[in-house]
């Protein structure tokens, strides 16, 4: 049992999953896999309802990156919490695709690491666990500085040393 | 050769063996050694309960010789578990 | 040396207290051994033989006499009163509990250091020369851009779960005392044709059980674009490496298996995307950093002292230690002093708690209150005005720690091996023990010459034996105790991987072998020629014949 955390609310998900050989209903939002998009986009992308798309660790967002105005979703699978692939999938869509919708972090995904997610651009998590909102905001006020710029806006380190330097003249 | 039941400690990693009583002992001569594969197999599966009770980490089995009443780990790498470091400490 | 700031001293309690959580958590049962085990590696904290095995990072090799103090505190109250200095600029406590590791980190904390990512397949501690900003041969001081570094890997968002650990070396010296080429990421500073300073970028080397000189990827890049290049290197190592066979998952297998050239089209690639739009070092940032590297007010009256020092003293022992342990410093009448960690008898690398004070006493009264830790274990306070050498070396003496050994064939590498360490197949100090007795004249020493003896009790290669001069590898052979001997290595600025002698030997045969090998180098060496200079004139036949074929003769097999 999971529950969808997005942009730190409590989510329904919508979605229904597609994958392989799964029937394509005519209604309703889906989150397809990638080879269900690339056999069905023509079929999927006809129908009125959102779409979002899975990326398994080993398919790069590069194969999607001209198709990103189809997807309302991308979700970004954690085979293994070890299997650091999709910070680097998340940074791309973000920075580089340009991709504006949800970006999800699905599979294994624990509680430790959401700080990194959101910093490479991850709003939405499907989480494990009786209470993972409460966990959400624990893990969020772990730290207050960091050192590197990402994707989530928040200033680093040597920014807020250089404005309080400019500040203090 | 007979069995004991090696781990250590979660709380602070030090070698523990099985005593007969369920407690685990820092003393490798007070450990329960075992001759018997199904009694072994069955305090292995008890070990395994402190395991997720946490009390210990990675219980497992290893061959001990009785030398009267001290026990002496077959392997050189649980003697050094057992009885420390081979070498002396620096001073 | 750097000065941790507020955002410094936030992060770094930030992470304490989130460590903290995580511990309380543990015991409680929250979270299962498979859960924690990963959170407590991120955080230096390995499960060992004995007990818990904290490793702290002393960044690119900088310590202060104050944090030394604070290491023997820890030392005294949570371990049993020794640390070992290891080959990658950390300090390890072999005695840890898990509950006391949170209180350990915020003692840490409080002088400046922690134990981040010194384990985990994140970016590791950055390493450097340790005589960084003070040798003589130095081209710039290359802590600026470690400290960058260190900042940019510690908690990186998108490098945090690598396919494998990550290590980062640097010199600023054309002569490499960081062992750049056996790192996955070496940076190594010359001169342009046009004399602009600028860093060679080497990939892919590495020790374990695949051993791997790293591949120039970059001839010279600016400085100021060191970060960016480094982050198209982790982030095409992050997207390509393997991830299927932990034996596979070094940045070297992905560098070999798809060649220096293919690799090098795809980071440049990736570079020139990021570099218009990517975080440039930002000037400001730049000069705090580099204010706090800033040498302290030398006396200018120093550079009339006497250059050798006597001061009354004739005794051998102190010429050898000036000509073994005593390195140029690029201000006259200066001196780099290396501290031996390697007496005789000695366990490479450890240190008691009370010689820790000592140490810290002296670096405040010789050397501006900073000393430095090297890859071979050793100590070295980079300030020493040369008048104080004979005083610093009677000093030195009295705590053991001016064996005059440095580079020498008693000054020996050991990883901590079965005494210590889970992962080892042997035990590596007892061996270096017996070796450090062998050699422990220093005439016979002196005139050995240059000779570097590395031992690893596994073979992953803590020990870094793949590039000693002699390498000596532990394993185990159906129960016993065996070693591997490699001859040839080298880390410096011409490296080379060491070549296998033949079958392994039992632990009482090292040290005659090592005889062996030892005499037939004298009786083959050219004038001035050291161990590694003759062994790549001669070749390996030459040893492996004393070793395995004594007095010329092929024992009879009954």
């Amino acid at each position: 049992m999971t529950t969808l955390i997005k942009d730190g609310q409590a989510a329904k998900d919508i979605y229904l999953r597609i994958d392989g050989d799964d029937p394509i209903p005519d209604g309703g939002a889906l989150l397809v896999s990638l080879p269900v998009w690339q056999d069905h986009w023509q079929r999927l992308t006809r129908r009125p309802d959102p779409i979002g798309v899975v990326l398994a660790s080993h398919e790069h967002p590069e194969v999607i990156a001209d198709d990103l105005e189809n997807f309302a979703v991308i979700a970004l699978e954690f085979p293994t919490f070890r299997d650091g692939r999709a910070y680097s999938y998340a940074r791309l869509l973000r920075d580089r695709y340009g991709f504006s919708g949800e970006l999800r972090a699905i599979g294994d995904v624990l509680l430790e690491q959401l700080h990194y997610m959101e910093r490479v651009g991850f709003n939405a998590f499907e989480l494990a666990g009786d209470d993972p909102l409460a966990e959400l905001e624990t893990a969020r006020g772990d730290f207050s500085v960091w050192y590197q710029g990402a994707v989530d806006g928040r200033r680093p380190a040597s920014v807020l040393r250089q404005a309080r330097t400019s500040a203090s003249k | 050769m007979a069995q004991m039941l090696i781990a250590n400690r979660l709380i602070d990693g030090r070698v523990v063996f099985r005593a007969a009583d369920g407690n685990w002992v820092t003393d490798i001569d007070a450990g329960q050694l075992i001759d018997d594969n199904a009694v072994a197999d069955s305090r292995l599966a008890d070990a395994r309960t402190d395991e997720s009770d946490n009390l210990i980490i990675d219980p497992c089995l290893i061959d001990v010789a009785a030398l009267g009443a001290a026990h002496e780990p077959a392997v050189l790498r649980e003697s050094i578990r057992a009885h420390g470091p081979t070498i002396a400490v620096e001073r | 040396m750097y000065r941790y700031d507020e955002f410094d001293r936030t992060l770094v309690s930030e992470r304490v207290a989130q460590f903290r959580r995580q511990v309380a958590r543990r015991l409680t049962g929250e979270l299962s051994e498979d859960q924690f085990k990963p959170l407590r590696l991120m955080n230096g904290l390995y499960l060992q033989l004995h007990a818990y095995m904290l490793r702290i990072n002393v960044p690119y090799g900088c310590l202060s006499s104050a944090q030394l103090r604070a290491l023997a505190r820890i030392a005294r109250r949570y371990d049993r009163g020794y640390g070992h200095f290891t080959t990658r600029q950390n300090i390890q406590f072999n005695w840890i509990a898990l509950a006391d590791a949170p209180d350990i980190m915020a003692d840490l904390a409080a002088v400046e250091m922690n134990t981040m990512q010194s384990s985990g397949n994140c970016v590791r501690n950055v390493t450097a020369d340790h005589y960084a900003g003070r040798a003589a041969d130095e081209i710039e001081d290359p802590r600026v851009w470690c400290e960058l570094l260190r900042q940019y890997s510690i908690l990186n968002p998108e490098f945090s779960y690598l396919p494998r650990k990550f290590k980062l070396a640097l010199t600023g010296s054309p002569h490499d005392r960081a062992a750049v080429a056996v790192h996955d990421i070496g940076l190594r500073m010359y001169r342009d044709e046009q004399g602009r300073p600028g860093f060679e970028v080497i990939v892919g080397g590495g020790q374990g059980r695949t051993p791997a000189i790293g591949k120039t990827i970059r001839q010279w890049i600016e400085p100021r674009h060191i970060i960016l290049y480094v982050e198209a290197i982790l982030r095409v190592y992050n997207l390509y490496g393997r991830r299927d066979n932990i034996y596979k998952a070094r940045i070297k297998i992905l560098v070999t298996a798809l060649g220096i050239d293919r690799f090098r089209e795809l980071v440049d690639a990736e570079w020139e995307q990021i570099r218009a739009t990517g975080p440039v070092i930002d000037d400001a940032e730049r000069a705090r950093i580099q204010a706090c590297f800033a040498p302290p007010d030398y006396d200018r009256a120093a550079a009339g002292d006497d250059p050798s020092p006597a001061a009354g003293i004739s005794d051998p022992a102190y010429d050898a230690w000036l000509r073994s342990n005593v390195v140029a410093h690029k201000v006259a009448g200066y001196a780099i002093v290396n501290l031996s960690l390697k007496a005789p008898g000695r366990v490479p690398g450890d240190l008691a708690a009370d010689k820790m004070e000592r140490v810290a006493d002296l670096a405040d009264r010789f050397s501006c209150g900073e000393l430095r830790i090297n890859h071979r274990q050793n100590l070295s306070f980079v300030d020493v005005r040369r008048r104080d050498l004979p005083v610093l070396w009677r000093a030195l003496s009295t705590l053991e720690l001016a064996t005059p050994n440095i580079g020498l064939a008693s000054d020996i590498i050991a990883c901590p091996g079965l005494d210590y360490c889970s992962l080892a197949n042997a035990r590596s100090i007892p061996i270096a023990q017996d070796l450090s007795r062998h050699f422990a004249d220093t005439d016979k020493l002196q005139q050995v010459g240059s000779l570097t003896i590395n031992i690893s009790g596994c073979m992953n290669a803590c020990g870094h034996h793949h590039v000693g001069n002699i390498g000596i590898l532990g394993v185990d052979k159906r129960g016993a105790e065996f070693f591997q001997l490699t001859l040839g290595g080298s880390a410096d600025e011409n490296p080379s991987l060491g070549d296998r002698l033949g079958r392994g030997l039992p632990q009482a045969d090292v040290p005659a072998a090592i005889e062996r090998i030892v005499d037939a180098y004298l009786a083959l060496r050219g004038d001035d020629e050291t161990f590694l200079q003759t062994y790549r004139r001669v070749g390996i036949e030459p040893f492996r014949a004393v070793v395995y074929e004594p007095q010329g003769t092929t024992r009879q097999v009954a």
